[in-house]
């Protein structure tokens, strides 16, 4: 008797202290998410989105911020999706029990973990030293080798989750294999593909470190992606380490962009996901 | 999708022009594998270049010099390689624990309808950018740590002879501390979500007979889903520890950045990544910039190795629940 309730009690401690991990890991979600919605929303004003950086002490938005920012995202998403695709397609369809797969895996899996401010001193030495200027093609290759391992990974889960009779059938129709892929594979697979991109530019979209050296920052209005440019991580950086208040305050209007966007897609993703999920 | 548009027109005549097709597309996605593979030779080629001079100034002793001049244009690794061990540890020792919690809890206690939306949520914390929880530990967490966590630690764990070394001076709100609990929530996702998956390739046969024995839940925890599942359990951890090794801006804002090595967890000190953060665009002189590289360099390597022995524990995992 005394050995079964030392045994039932030992079991009540270490299953309260699960669910008490289980509310202190959620905890954490709301505190951050409620003093950024706290801090976040008196700066979300008109200004906000039609105002450039200001000099300290003064009012000001954080238009070319945000504008440096999407275009950066944009072009590394356009140059990140295809070469990933592709790539992740070799691994899929191309290289089943090779052993050049299984290093492309191996590699990708380790690049999807690195730490991104590596890929920034890579590209620094890559395009800045060569160009000699920091610039935001730079920026945008930086945050193209972090969307690449995103995109080559769900690919590649996606196209094996695409049942192999339907390839067979298709090939029995006398079909070439570049049509399978591209008519057959990719289509089943296409919805889980474009969750793995809508991943991939969430992951992008708060990235700081890798644009800290590539990208730099810029005071004013630019569209010259061969200049340095102006974006929203690296500006919450500055002016939240700065003692200004105003800048602060647009620190925190900007963190709060950021995070609802990336909340935004990464909810998105998932419901594009479990949505009428193809089921082998 | 579009980058694959153009390419149908080639083969619509005969089977042959199928198979120039064929040999095209292959290559061309190879191409892309490969590219792979060059991103990553590419890093380590550049990381060397430009680490080299300061390496062949410093030799060996850079990983083993507590200097950080840039006046004098002495420089040495120490600080910031120690920096970066102890905030990962101190994640490590927060983050395991309540990791297993959740994953435990996602199991095996939490009903069907919840456990979705629970992993989900905590999935989000991982979401969230790093910089956001930079901004918010430096403004929010760590003036409460500041007036209510450091000097309690102070009285009490500061007190004791000996180990109270660890815990001395003021309480200054950000820290080594502060920056390795941040550091543990951001990690705390990566590991339980690959704990409850490998947890989930318990076959349901085992833990259903040691149920039938008599089992408790934690027992069957502790004694029929742990020892099944430790290689993956390890090899998840090891990839949270390659985040957390690695990890920029949420402790760049939270560190204090002190090139110094203090023995008290509550001071100021740097980690790799953080001093890459802070003073790489400001660095003067080749000297300076090729020893931040070669801090690079060494961050790199580390993480390097976590990341590939946590890869292999996974893979060997996945080859045992294959066969």
């Amino acid at each position: 008797m005394n050995l079964y309730f030392r045994r039932r009690l030992a079991n009540g401690i270490i299953m309260t202290l699960s669910v008490a991990a289980t509310g202190f890991g959620l905890l954490w979600l709301v505190l951050v998410l409620w003093t950024l919605l706290w801090n976040g929303v008196t700066a979300i004003t008109p200004a906000l989105f039609s105002q450039m950086t200001p000099p300290p002490g003064s009012a000001g938005g954080l238009l070319n911020a945000i504008f440096g920012s999407v275009v950066m995202t944009l072009i590394a998403t356009l140059i990140g999706t295809p070469t990933g695709i592709l790539a992740g397609t070799f691994l899929a369809e191309y290289s089943r029990g090779s052993r050049f797969g299984e290093v492309v895996r191996f590699i990708n899996d380790i690049l999807l973990s690195a730490p991104s401010i590596i890929v920034g001193l890579f590209v620094y030495e890559l395009m800045v030293v060569n160009m000699g200027h920091f610039s935001a093609w730079a920026g945008a290759v930086a945050l193209a080798i972090i969307v690449i391992p995103v995109v080559v990974r769900t690919t590649e889960d996606m196209l094996n989750l695409v049942p192999d009779t339907l390839r067979e059938a298709a090939s029995a129709l006398g079909s070439p294999k570049w049509k399978v892929i591209v008519m057959i594979s990719y289509r089943a697979a296409i919805q889980g593909m474009v969750t793995g991109v809508m991943l991939a530019v969430a992951r992008i979209a708060g990235e700081t470190a890798p644009l800290l050296f590539t990208a730099l920052n810029n005071q004013f209005w630019s569209t010259n992606l061969n200049a340095p440019m102006a974006n929203l991580p690296v500006v919450i950086f500055q002016f939240a380490m700065s003692p200004y208040a105003d800048w602060q305050v647009l620190a925190w209007g900007g963190a709060l962009l950021i995070t609802i966007t990336v909340l935004f897609l990464n909810i998105g993703a998932r419901a594009l996901a479990s949505w009428g999920t193809f089921k082998p | 999708m579009a980058a694959e548009v153009a390419l149908p027109g080639a083969a619509a005549g005969k089977g042959r022009a199928g198979a120039v097709g064929d040999l095209l597309f292959r290559h061309l996605t190879f191409l892309f594998a490969l590219l792979v593979l060059l991103i990553l030779g590419g890093v380590i080629v550049a990381l060397i270049e430009g680490a080299l001079p300061a390496l062949t100034t410093f030799g060996i002793s850079f990983l083993f010099a507590d200097v950080w001049n840039p006046v004098t244009e002495k420089f040495g690794a120490l600080a910031p390689i120690y920096g970066t061990l102890v905030t990962s540890v101190i994640a490590m020792v927060v983050g395991i624990p309540v990791a297993f919690g959740v994953a435990v809890f996602i199991t095996e206690i939490c009903p069907i309808w919840l456990k979705r939306p629970l992993a989900t949520m905590i999935e989000l914390l991982a979401a969230i950018p790093s910089i956001i929880y930079g901004i918010w530990g430096l403004f929010v967490f760590a003036p409460f740590v500041q007036q209510y966590i450091q000097p309690a630690i102070i009285d009490t764990l500061g007190q004791i002879p000996g180990i109270g070394a660890l815990f001395a001076g003021p309480p200054l709100g950000i820290g080594v501390l502060t920056a390795g609990f941040i550091l543990a929530i951001m990690v705390l996702p990566f590991i339980s979500s690959i704990m409850r998956d490998v947890f989930e390739t318990v076959p349901a046969i085992l833990k259903e007979s040691a149920y039938a024995l008599g089992s408790t839940r934690a027992e069957v925890v502790w004694q029929v889903v742990l020892p099944y599942t430790r290689i993956g359990v390890v090899g998840g951890i090891l990839l949270g520890l390659g985040r957390a090794l690695g990890e920029t801006m949420a402790v760049t804002f939270v560190i204090g950045n002190a090139h110094r090595i203090s023995t008290s967890i509550l001071q100021p000190g740097t980690t790799i990544s953080a001093s890459l953060a802070n003073e790489f665009t400001e660095a003067v002189g080749d000297l300076y910039l090729s020893s931040l590289i070669a801090l690079g360099l060494i961050l790199f390597a580390i993480t390097f190795t976590v990341l590939a022995i946590a890869k292999f524990m996974l893979l060997q995992l996945q080859k045992q629940a294959g066969s």
